[in-house]
């Protein structure tokens, strides 16, 4: 494939930024953990409501520290004048898109995976199954794809720390209700028949949509 | 750019929208006051709701008119992406501004309907929840229009969001259907007793909806051609100070 190379190539540079900077990944960390230690207090989690709670307050964390890790990373692009040099370049913008997504779902990846452990001693609950493995999976490449488009949106934008929000929170419900589903019938609160069958092929189903219209939208909107 | 385009888009046009437009305000305005008699004077007092049935009769064409009024942003922002003539994004943007305002209202009487009828205020139930997502994007998408500060650029970003925001919302009514049907609520199903509409009711909804969707049209050609206005002043403006 012709594109694979054009996002590898731009896969590894963010990677090595990031490397040695760091400074996306432990903000995103810190304010992920803030956000379980504020609701802790905000909800008074009691041990009989942890698995209540805990899918919403999971889900609530990775979501806000994902958008975080997202706009950082288009910012960067744009201080550095980076993107202009990406639309220039010979590749396709479709290459550009899943390259900068893909970056952000591993950014994502690597937070919800060292947020998950503090999380689930913080909140006394060690469950982790393969079902919340695929729910995270899926619902990270959701959040990734959407929130790609919109924080090269969002960047352009006056007060671009709240566009991204705006704009990504309303349409990425689907993927969140998904997740914070399969989440709760994986910690073992709420009926469990039925709800990972029904909503993992779902969240499936929501990823391949927003794959194939995020890439699209992005390729014809985003100018130089 | 943009802008510039739009200015020059000819002034005859911007001169013949309101006689087009008069005739639509005068006429929606007499269909309207016709619309208030039939609701309030002909239509019969619910027998089991009583009156506050009424709202019936402006909230259902006012939520209807709002769907319509998102599907032509979807249709202007594809011609747009597609043409890049400004003239479609005028249309998406003056049927988002004006949907954005049909659809609060739509909230809103809704709100003074659930109270009595169900009890409540609010309900998490799919329309509801749907119908507020579709407020949240739309007033997002005004947002993100005001805050590009490149006009051609904004426009492009509102046509994306146009597009994926309308597409949306079906996946965001059948996910918070499922949410729904996993957690039963106190509250009794939504309109148990709409399957049962008179015969004149019936008449005087769609009566209501076609004098509501009348005016939907009066509006969005009237915030058209606001638009038109300020996209010759700006670009005057600009000349102006070119020349200075």
């Amino acid at each position: 494939m012709r594109m694979l190379r054009p996002m590898a190539a731009l896969v590894w540079k963010d990677l090595l930024l990031e490397l040695r900077s760091r400074d996306i990944v432990v903000s995103a960390l810190v304010f992920g953990f803030l956000v379980v230690v504020v609701f802790n207090f905000a909800l008074k989690v009691s041990p009989e409501r942890v698995a209540e709670l805990a899918p919403g307050i999971l889900w609530v964390a990775f979501a806000f520290a994902g958008t975080l890790a997202m706009s950082r990373a288009f910012v960067r692009e744009r201080e550095q004048g980076g993107l202009e040099g990406l639309l220039l370049a010979p590749v396709s913008r479709d290459a550009i898109f899943l390259g900068k997504a893909l970056v952000s779902f591993l950014f994502m990846l690597v937070i919800e995976a060292a947020l998950l452990p503090v999380f689930a001693i913080l909140l006394n609950f060690t469950s982790f199954t393969l079902t919340l493995a695929g729910a995270i999976l899926l619902a990270t490449l959701g959040f990734a794809t959407v929130g790609t488009l919109f924080s090269a949106i969002a960047v352009q934008t006056r007060s671009r720390e709240v566009m991204l929000p705006v704009l990504f929170f309303p349409i990425i419900l689907p993927v969140l209700i998904g997740a914070v589903e399969v989440t709760g019938a994986a910690v073992g609160s709420g009926p469990e028949t039925g709800v990972v069958t029904r909503w993992l092929p779902l969240l499936a189903v929501f990823d391949a949509v927003f794959l194939v219209i995020c890439p699209w939208i992005f390729s014809i909107i985003v100018e130089e | 750019m943009a802008s510039a385009q739009g200015a020059s888009s000819s002034p005859r046009s911007g001169l013949a929208f309101p006689g087009l437009n008069g005739v639509l305000l005068v006429g929606t305005g007499v269909l309207m006051l016709v619309n208030l008699y039939l609701i309030f004077l002909v239509a019969p007092t619910d027998a089991v709701l009583g009156e506050v049935q009424r709202v019936f009769y402006f909230h259902v064409p006012i939520a209807i008119v709002s769907f319509v009024a998102f599907f032509v942003v979807f249709v202007a922002s594809i011609g747009y992406l597609v043409t890049r003539k400004s003239k479609w994004d005028s249309v998406a943007h003056a049927a988002a501004e004006v949907g954005v305002v049909f659809v609060s209202l739509a909230l809103l009487t809704g709100i003074v309907w659930a109270r009595p009828v169900w009890g409540v205020w609010w309900t998490w139930e799919p329309r509801l929840t749907t119908t507020l997502i579709l407020w949240l994007i739309y007033v997002a998408y005004l947002m993100l229009r005001s805050y590009v500060p490149n006009k051609s650029q904004g426009a492009l970003y509102a046509a994306g969001l146009g597009i994926i925001g309308f597409v949306d919302v079906p996946i965001v009514y059948y996910s918070v259907q499922w949410w729904r049907s996993i957690h039963p609520s106190a509250v009794v199903g939504p309109l148990a007793d709409a399957g049962a509409l008179e015969p004149i009711m019936q008449w005087v909804l769609f009566y209501s909806l076609a004098v509501f969707l009348l005016l939907f049209l009066y509006l969005l050609l009237e915030r058209m051609h606001l638009r038109n206005v300020e996209d010759r002043l700006s670009a005057l403006r600009f000349l102006s100070r070119m020349r200075r």
